[in-house]
């Protein structure tokens, strides 16, 4: 590993952090490559990502709920179910060509993220929807 | 609502493992369209869903001996003083601006899918 990984890594963590608290991600999408920048393999990565996600969840978790925005049973339920999912998953990701699926997945994100901006329209400028 | 919770729940937990990116990308959204939840409380039930599922699938990992903990608590530690900044930063945000910024999180991250 050469000097410059280990800041770099606790940079990608932060930058990590600040997307899992502003968009309700576990921030995998970082730490997994980070983790592979580091050198460890694909496995290992994707296990030491879950690991960190655990805490950055729970501080997100935390801070959401004293600000009165965590759906506790809601957040339960589909936490529960989606274990059982991620079974689903592996059967699923083992029977599928991979390039296929990923394309296919990010096709999907797309016409989400266009979903999102056109419901955002009907969304008012300022800030009441929490309270 | 408990069975749209748990639809949400199950595409959450195929995606992450058939497209190796977190559940969140999908819970988020169809909390906001699915539920009809405003965008700041799916993001932090989505936080919550994932805190279960991280917890369960880090436990399963560390038994077959895969998570390395040194290099969890160098990008963990980072990492939750990153959350601590990012949510107090996205309670400054209106529902608006934060569904127009997490669209184009999503977009971006669709778009890197694909190429």
């Amino acid at each position: 590993m050469s000097g410059w990984a280990i800041p770099a890594a606790i940079c990608l963590g932060l930058v990590a952090g600040v997307l899992s608290g502003v968009f309700g991600v576990g921030g995998g999408i970082i730490f997994v490559p980070t983790l592979l920048l580091l050198g460890l393999g694909q496995v290992e990565a994707a296990a030491t990502s879950l690991l960190a996600v655990v805490p950055t969840a729970a501080t997100g978790a935390l801070r959401q709920r004293a600000y009165g925005n965590l759906r506790h049973r809601a957040a339960l339920v589909i936490g529960a179910v989606s274990v059982v999912g991620a079974e689903l998953g592996v059967q699923i990701a083992t029977r599928l060509d991979e390039d296929v699926i990923r394309r296919a997945f990010g096709v999907l994100l797309v016409v989400v993220a266009a979903r999102l901006a056109l419901s955002a329209r009907r969304e008012p400028r300022r800030y009441p929807d929490v309270s | 609502m408990v069975a749209r919770l748990a639809l949400i729940g199950l595409v959450a937990g195929v995606f992450s493992t058939v497209f190796g990116v977190g559940g969140g990308i999908v819970v988020v959204p169809l909390l906001i369209s699915f539920v009809g939840l405003p965008t700041h409380a799916a993001a932090a039930t989505s936080l919550g869903a994932i805190l279960v599922t991280a917890t369960a699938g880090a436990l399963l990992y560390a038994f077959r001996g895969d998570v390395r903990v040194g290099y969890a608590l160098l990008i963990g530690i980072p990492a939750v003083a990153g959350a601590l900044v990012g949510t107090q930063l996205q309670q400054r945000l209106s529902g608006r601006a934060l569904t127009l910024a997490f669209s184009a999180f999503v977009a971006v991250i669709g778009v890197r899918l694909i190429l």
